[in-house]
């Protein structure tokens, strides 16, 4: 079977800082993977590589998507291609309305896979559910993008612009951060609706809470811009334990 | 002086004589001698041209035009369009053109002079005047006498002053008190193609509105270029008591063209009066806006939007003068600019010494869409109350990074995600016009004009 994501050994960095340091992981179609590691150790840089943000240089390796060279497509290319970023920080944007933003969006990306482009009214019927789904308040998408939304609500959106845009691969930047125990399981409950066999997701967290909800298969230890582990759903429980240090001091053992 | 009494040549620069506005003035009084206005208005017109006389034209060492060059207009000989040209549009043509289909009235002006046939208007029910400023003034015109030329005649402004001396015609609105002008009244001025190099026209509006009463008025100026014509226009508003007026000015001249406007504006007790300026036109625009706050707790907003591009220059001169206390003015500006364009803004905020809880705000945001785009803003304060609120906020930047990256993420291709967000900018502007129909057609205006500029695409691919 192709794998929905292929990383050999990716090094890059921003302003002429180093941050990952030769990253290998492969992501099978109906994988969830989980991306565990301590402050500043690049999970967000490899969450921006990955959605094509400006400004990344790319030392060296590379990153297969659907057997196509990820890294050479522009972002929005890459969107269509069915791969979502949840942001870790969604951005405010005023003056532009959420319904026409998201509507604008699926359209690009139906277009992208043969389908009709849907008008408002038929849009307001394909979202009701996931409206639901997210308990989200209607109102919010008649305000504009993520302006005025507290922390929950913005996380929520991105879950619910997910929902929507129904991606093949998933990545999740600490959804889970900023969130109460109630939301937790909302935004988990819409994360499990779109696994199937054919899809993948790439969830960053912190917390072994979230992966109570969204059971992973793999969880990957990264830390000073490398992976330095890999296990089970368990070594989330582990990590939960014994926090970063002990896996820091083998790793300083084996040099 | 050289007038003759044969028939008046359009451009009266017929001599060897280098047509300046003294030279043309004289032309002019064999003129105004057949157009049969009341006494009191060529003194009027004298004073101005002795005080252009005085200033003359503009330059870069006067503080209020350090970053506006009138050289191109001071250059050119000067040759306004004293007597309607031959040619003019055909009512086909003008509805060709913006907000043509919105309903209600519209006085049609063709190169500084009314068009009847182009116009359309019927008589008004509860007295209200809607009819040219040059027949408003054959017909006695004694009611205008305390207004006319009353917000102009002080004027340290050049083209004012000359506007004072040329102007050729104009609307004349008159709103009676507690009366209601359900839709917008529209004024159109047309520049026409053609014509000789420095014509001009010069127009004068004045808008009357009584207590309480409620009016909005929309000016579009549009051009069909080819020579460098100067539009010099100023309107005179007076808004009564509790009076509530919406007034815009549109300017989309030909990229030719010259566009001098300025607007004044003298508001009173506890009126509600908000103008627009949307300057997209022209290779060189300014607008000076004067507006005196002159009664108690009244309300004015000054809402603008520039969107310029290749070498451009849209220029807006603010002068609000809080003279009353308990007055709110709200200044919005927001400029779009790429190219070599270039915006200029000045805000100059004048609180009166009894002009106590003064609450005067000012903002000027600007997007600059290329690297050679420039915008001069500078706020003015001049504060002699010591119990008020003034607040000024000015900002020149980019489109946000961070914002494009979100929506191109999501699918929305980079062009179209620059644009949504420069729609965005200029519609915090577009969303204040409080008038629906012109409101949206305003909107989609710049939408497809952003589509169709240089705006969405300069710089974008990285
Ligand atoms: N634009 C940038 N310029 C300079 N340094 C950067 C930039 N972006 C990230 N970094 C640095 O790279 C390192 C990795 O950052 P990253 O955001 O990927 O960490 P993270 O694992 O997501 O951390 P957190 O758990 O706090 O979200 C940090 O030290 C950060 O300061
Ligand atoms: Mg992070």
């Amino acid at each position: 079977m192709q794998p929905i994501l292929e990383i050999r050994n990716l090094q890059a960095g921003v302003e002429g800082r180093h941050i990952l340091k030769g990253i290998s992981l492969t992501i099978q179609p109906g994988e969830i993977h989980a991306v565990m590691g301590p402050n500043g150790s690049g999970k967000s840089t490899l969450a921006a590589v990955l959605a094509g943000r400006e400004g990344y240089d790319i030392v060296s390796g590379e990153v297969r998507y659907l057997g196509q060279d990820l890294l050479e497509l522009d972002p929005e290319e890459r969107a269509r291609a069915g791969l979502f970023l949840a942001f870790q920080y969604p951005v405010e944007i005023p003056g532009v309305n959420s319904t026409y933003f998201l509507k604008a969006a699926l359209n690009e990306i139906r277009k992208h896979r043969g389908l009709s482009e849907m008008d408002a009214i038929e849009f307001l019927g394909f979202v009701k559910d996931k409206i639901k789904l997210l308990e989200l308040n209607e109102d919010l998408l008649k305000r504009p993008v993520n302006v005025g939304f507290s922390g929950g609500e913005k996380k929520r959106n991105e879950i619910f612009q997910m929902a929507v845009l129904e991606p093949r691969l998933a990545v999740l930047d600490e959804t889970d951060s900023g969130l109460d125990i109630d939301a937790l399981r909302v935004v988990s409950n819409g994360v499990n609706k779109l696994r199937s066999p054919q899809n993948a997701a790439l969830v960053i967290t912190h917390y072994q809470r979230l992966l109570n909800y969204i059971v992973p298969d793999f969880v990957h230890v990264l830390m000073d811009g490398r992976i330095v582990r890999s296990g089970g759903k368990e070594l989330a429980l582990e990590l939960e334990e014994r926090g970063y240090d002990w896996i820091a001091r083998e790793q300083r053992l084996a040099a | 002086m050289s007038a003759s009494n044969q028939s008046l040549p359009t451009h009266p620069a017929v001599s060897d004589e280098r047509p300046t506005p003294e030279f043309c003035f004289s032309v002019w009084e064999q003129a105004l001698r057949e157009r049969s206005e009341p006494k009191w208005v060529y003194p009027l017109r004298k004073a101005g041209l002795a005080r252009f006389a005085e200033l003359g034209y503009p330059t870069l060492q006067h503080e209020d035009w350090r970053f506006t060059n009138v050289e191109g207009i001071a250059s050119r000989p000067f040759r306004p369009a004293l007597t309607p040209a031959g040619a003019t549009l055909t009512p086909g043509e003008l509805d060709q053109l913006v907000f043509a289909r919105l309903g209600g009235d519209r006085l049609v002006f063709v190169d500084g002079h009314f068009s009847p046939a182009l116009s359309h208007f019927g008589p008004k029910p509860g007295g209200v005047e809607l009819t040219s400023l040059g027949a408003a003034l054959k017909n006695g015109g004694a009611t205008l006498q305390a207004s006319l030329a009353r917000q102009s005649r002080v004027a340290t402004n050049a083209f004012t002053a000359l506007n004072d001396a040329f102007f050729t015609d104009g609307a004349c609105i008159v709103v009676p008190p507690d009366t209601v002008v359900p839709e917008p009244v529209r004024l159109v001025f047309v520049g026409s193609a053609g014509g000789g190099q420095g014509r001009s026209a010069h127009l004068r509006n004045l808008i009357l509105v009584g207590a309480h009463a409620q009016v909005t008025v929309l000016e579009t100026y549009v051009s069909f270029g080819g020579t460098a014509m100067l539009t010099n226009t100023v309107t005179e508003l007076e808004a009564g008591e509790g009076a509530v007026v919406e007034h815009l000015r549109f300017q989309d001249e030909s990229e030719d063209a010259f566009h001098l406007g300025a607007l004044y504006a003298t508001i009173g007790r506890l009126a509600n009066v908000v103008t627009h300026s949307f300057a997209l036109g022209s290779q060189l625009s300014r607008q000076s806006l004067h507006t005196v706050l002159d009664g108690e707790g009244l309300e004015a907003t000054l809402n603008g939007l520039y969107l310029t591009t290749g070498n451009r220059l849209a220029d807006h001169h603010m002068v609000v003068e809080h003279a009353k206390p308990h007055c709110a003015s709200h200044e919005y500006f927001n400029g779009i600019l790429a190219g070599k364009s270039r915006g200029v803004f000045h805000g100059r905020i004048l609180v009166r010494p009894n002009a106590q809880k003064t609450d005067a705000k000012q903002t000027n945001k600007n997007i600059l869409l290329s690297p050679t785009a420039t915008v001069n803003t500078k706020p003015q304060l001049e504060i002699y109350a010591d119990d008020v609120k003034c607040t000024h906020g000015a900002t020149i930047g980019q489109l946000n990074p961070e914002s494009v990256f979100y929506l191109r993420a999501r699918g929305i291709p980079l062009e179209t995600a620059r644009r949504m967000l420069i729609h965005a900018f200029a519609g915090e502007i577009i969303d204040r016009v409080r008038c629906t129909p012109i409101r949206q057609e305003l909107d989609q205006l710049v939408w497809d004009r952003l589509e169709a500029d240089e705006h969405v695409h300069v710089g974008a691919r990285k």
